[in-house]
């Protein structure tokens, strides 16, 4: 059993809602899920659409091919191409003005039905998610619970009204769709969750004890910021919306400095305006975690899309010398305990850290186990009060055998936190000798380098023990390379999928390098136009990968396209 | 009690007599008197003369980058408001590089007192125009004369309702004292923008310069009149108003965060046994 659902419509439409709706349908019945949305840079109108697949075999990212266009506006007729042979569009006639003919269409009267069963026109949208439900046969006792979650708050009126429309729309299509073959299989016991890659970040920061998040709306990182201010009251954080970008990672500096965890979050072009305060992070050692979400650029790009071309600029970024993490998740699990690793790096080590995520994953949902809160270290690394205190004397920046200084908290006590922008000395204090400047950068970044060296995890590694063609990528395409090679068309296939970056991992935990040079064929897949993982392996390495695949359309790879690449190449290289 | 020795820093890079070792003084007098111990407040300076500011007085120190002082002190009282924070900046700092973040830190009314060493010149990068020069002024770097008006610091921040808006001399010591000591007391954010004349780059704004048209606002004047205020912020050419311009009585961020309405963020113990729960509405 493997469907996709494709939600089609304008902006503000509520396709995300239906979605969304069905999604969680799907995931409390123990379904694996995968969404994802594809939208433009409008408040209303224009073409967009919400796409839902659901299996009993794990699944990790689009399919081309389409069960069910839900058709919220003419445009969505553009999708029936996509259409499977069972395939079903349904719409509604008197909504859109227009009557189709065909076998594959289903007119269903989703206002009148709203209107009849529940008064009120806005409740179309639980109509069709009803249809959906009663195309796949499925019951409607998750529907009615999330509804009651989700309208308890706006009375039992419109609680049973959705409940009569959601029935209606189920009642519909259970008798007039005749074409439907639909079995929906299950495997999973839930609970399980249904999370995004934003909220996955988020949380993984909640749970690490972030106290401070400062930032200014870019997409796609605005999800995070607006799922920490949700939760602002409840654990006791900060959100601050700042002026720009330099102000959110100097305020977040200053918050760290003061002595709570500190993160900022923000897109490419944003994080152009961050830099400056990158190399601040590195010169007073003041730990920041940077969540950077990549979207297609140069400059405004597209906007609401994905691309994997930050990676160069979060790797290089910024003057001067310094030591920096870059985690890159390849879905909201390893989002959630990533985040968590990237708040323990930055303040065991005062380092800057960035998450380096892009749009695909930061707005598209994944079942996942619920996490394992175990998992999460959280360590508080700073001197505070007595254990301050009681110190003979204090130096911010004293020389140490690992170059970390454990950081005092301002204020606590008599001892003075002194840092500079500028070179400075043991205390802190601007210097210019040649000695001091040698030693305080030998401190911060030959010292500690090693160390975070060593915390850097093997990439992973998935597939035949003795691959033959090895697939390799970072961040996320993590799923979609993972389902190529559950696929198993492609002969002896593994994947090799890097989610810490930097610094780049040792082959002493994993020997990837001899896996890629036993392999017939190493392919090293982007979603970027010029391989800059590729470009970064031989740096690292000069291990030089001679296939590549590229895709930078703003689009992220589904699964058949990126299979029917592979093949392709595969048999022109045999040829 | 600390005494002044206690705020006793490095030794000053400055030229010699220049208009920043009034401030200087000035500044320690003022924490003396209001008793705050070198622990107790954190300065966060930029780059320029200014930005060596705090280390020349002893005390917590985020020196950071031109421009950027006030988002890092923001940051320092969002996350302890116990703590008393204070900004000393430039003009080229404050009112150029960092005009953005100023503006912002009006609005939101955070409480940190900014001081400001309006010398109307860029000194540290040798005698460019700065926001504050006054039009027509010739410099290296604008050999035909600074074409842009003047920059207005005091009848801006009134525009904006700043929350404590003055203007000290750096030629006045015991007068700049007692303006400090009325910023730190007062609740909200506070802008003194201090006259403090280069000796090596304007030869234009001196001692003398300002020592001839520099006057006490009158005892009688209302600082609350924001219309009266708007006016006094005008007065410039002839006569040069020192003193508390205007003064609100806005609400603080920490009275409006119910987070930290009860104890400032870094005293709050990091709690995630709640995780748990918040997991499961993703179920």
């Amino acid at each position: 059993m493997d469907y996709s659902i494709k939600i089609g419509g304008e902006a503000g439409q509520g396709i995300q809602t239906i979605g969304e709706t069905l999604a969680k349908v799907f995931s409390r019945t123990g379904c694996h899920v995968f969404t994802h949305q594809d939208y433009e840079s409008r408040i209303r109108g224009g073409h967009n659409f919400y796409q839902v697949r659901l299996s009993d075999n794990p699944v990790f990212a689009p399919k081309d091919k389409i069960d069910i266009v839900v058709a919220l506006d003419r445009e969505s007729f553009q999708h029936e191409k996509e259409l499977t042979e069972n395939g079903t569009v349904i719409y509604d006639s008197a909504d859109l003005k227009q009557k189709y003919e065909g076998p594959h269409l289903l007119d269903i009267p989703f206002v009148a039905l709203a209107l009849e069963h529940g008064k009120d026109k806005i409740m179309a949208n639980t109509v069709a998610v009803g249809a959906v439900l009663g195309m796949l046969r499925m019951d409607l006792n998750n529907l009615f619970e999330i509804i009651k979650n989700t309208f308890g708050k706006k009375g039992e009126d419109v609680v049973q009204g959705n409940i009569r429309s959601a029935q209606a729309g189920h009642d519909f299509t259970m008798k007039n769709c005749e074409r439907c073959s639909f079995k929906v299989e299950t495997n999973i016991r839930p609970p399980q969750m249904l999370i995004s890659g934003v909220e996955a970040i988020a949380l993984g920061a909640i749970a690490s004890g972030l106290k401070f998040y400062a930032a200014y709306p870019m997409t796609p990182s605005t999800g995070i910021m607006n799922y920490i201010a949700d939760k602002e009251a409840e654990y006791g954080i900060i959100v601050e919306q700042a002026e720009d970008e330099i102000a959110a990672i100097n305020m977040a500096l200053g918050a760290s400095f003061a002595g709570v965890r500190a993160m900022t979050g923000t897109a490419g072009g944003g994080f152009a305006l961050m830099v400056e305060g990158l190399s601040l992070a590195g010169m007073t050692e003041t730990p920041v975690v940077i969540a950077l979400g990549q979207r297609p650029a140069p400059a405004t790009g597209l906007p609401t899309r994905t691309e994997q071309g930050d990676l160069q600029f979060a790797l290089y970024t910024a003057h001067g010398e310094f030591p920096r993490v870059v985690l890159a998740p390849g879905d909201p699990e390893q989002a959630f305990y990533l985040t968590s690793k990237a708040f323990d790096l930055a303040d065991k080590y005062q380092i800057p850290v960035i998450i380096l995520f892009d749009q695909h994953l930061a707005d598209s949902q994944w079942t996942s186990a619920v996490f394992d809160l175990g998992r999460i270290k959280y360590t508080d690394y700073r001197l505070r009060g007595e254990a301050f205190g009681n110190l003979p004397e204090y130096k911010r920046h004293a020389f140490t055998e690992t170059g970390v200084t454990p950081f005092g908290v301002p204020g606590e006590t008599e001892h003075l936190v002194v840092t500079d922008s500028d070179e400075h000395d043991e205390e802190g204090h601007i210097v210019e000798d040649a000695e001091t400047r040698k030693k305080m950068l030998d401190k911060r970044l030959f010292k500690k380098l090693p160390l975070i060296r060593q915390e850097i995890g093997a990439p992973s590694f998935y597939g035949d023990e003795h691959p033959e063609v090895v697939l390799v990528g970072w961040g996320s395409t993590y799923g979609v390379m993972k389902e190529v090679v559950d696929k198993g068309e492609i002969k002896g296939a593994a994947m090799l999928h890097f989610s810490e970056i930097c610094p780049f991992p040792l082959t002493e935990k994993f020997d990837f390098i001899t896996v890629l040079n036993n392999a017939k064929t190493a392919i090293c897949i982007e979603n970027n136009a010029t391989g800059q993982f590729a470009r970064l392996m031989r740096t690292e390495t000069g291990y030089d990968f001679k296939y590549k695949i590229n895709k930078y359309d703003g689009r992220p790879f589904s699964v058949d396209e990126l299979l029917r690449k592979i093949l392709t190449r595969l048999v022109s290289l045999s040829q | 009690m600390p005494t002044l020795q206690d705020y006793r820093g490095q030794h000053p890079a400055w030229c010699p007599g220049c208009g920043n070792f009034g401030i200087l003084k000035a500044f320690k007098d003022a924490m003396v008197e209001l008793n705050i111990g070198p622990h107790q407040f954190t300065i966060v300076s930029g780059i320029g003369q200014a930005g060596k500011f705090p280390h020349y007085v002893r005390c917590n120190t985020f020196n950071g980058l031109h421009g950027r002082t006030l988002p890092v002190a923001t940051g320092i009282r969002l996350a302890n408001h116990e703590m008393t924070v204070m900004a000393f900046a430039g003009d080229g700092d404050c009112y150029g590089e960092g005009g953005n973040h100023l503006i912002h830190a009006i609005r939101r009314n955070i409480n940190v007192k900014l001081f400001v060493h309006d010398n109307q010149i860029y000194a540290l990068t040798k005698g460019q125009a700065s926001p504050t020069s006054m039009e027509g002024v010739k410099t290296k770097n604008q050999p035909f004369g600074v074409f842009s008006e003047q920059m207005n610091p005091m009848a801006m921040a009134i525009a904006l309702d700043c929350s404590f808006v003055a203007r000290g001399f750096a030629g006045d010591m015991k007068h700049l004292t007692l303006l400090m000591k009325e910023a730190v007391n007062h609740k909200g954010f506070t802008l003194i923008d201090i006259l403090q004349p280069c000796v090596t780059f304007n030869k234009i704004n001196t001692f003398d310069w300002y020592k001839q048209r520099v006057y006490h606002i009158e005892a009688d004047y209302n600082p609350e009149d924001r219309i009266a205020a708007f006016q006094k912020a005008l007065e410039w050419e002839d006569r040069i108003p020192i003193g508390i311009i205007y003064r609100n009585h806005r609400l603080i961020p920490e009275e409006r965060i119910p987070v930290i309405k009860e104890r400032p963020l870094v005293r709050q113990a990091v709690d995630i046994s709640k995780i748990e729960t918040t997991l499961k509405e993703f179920c």
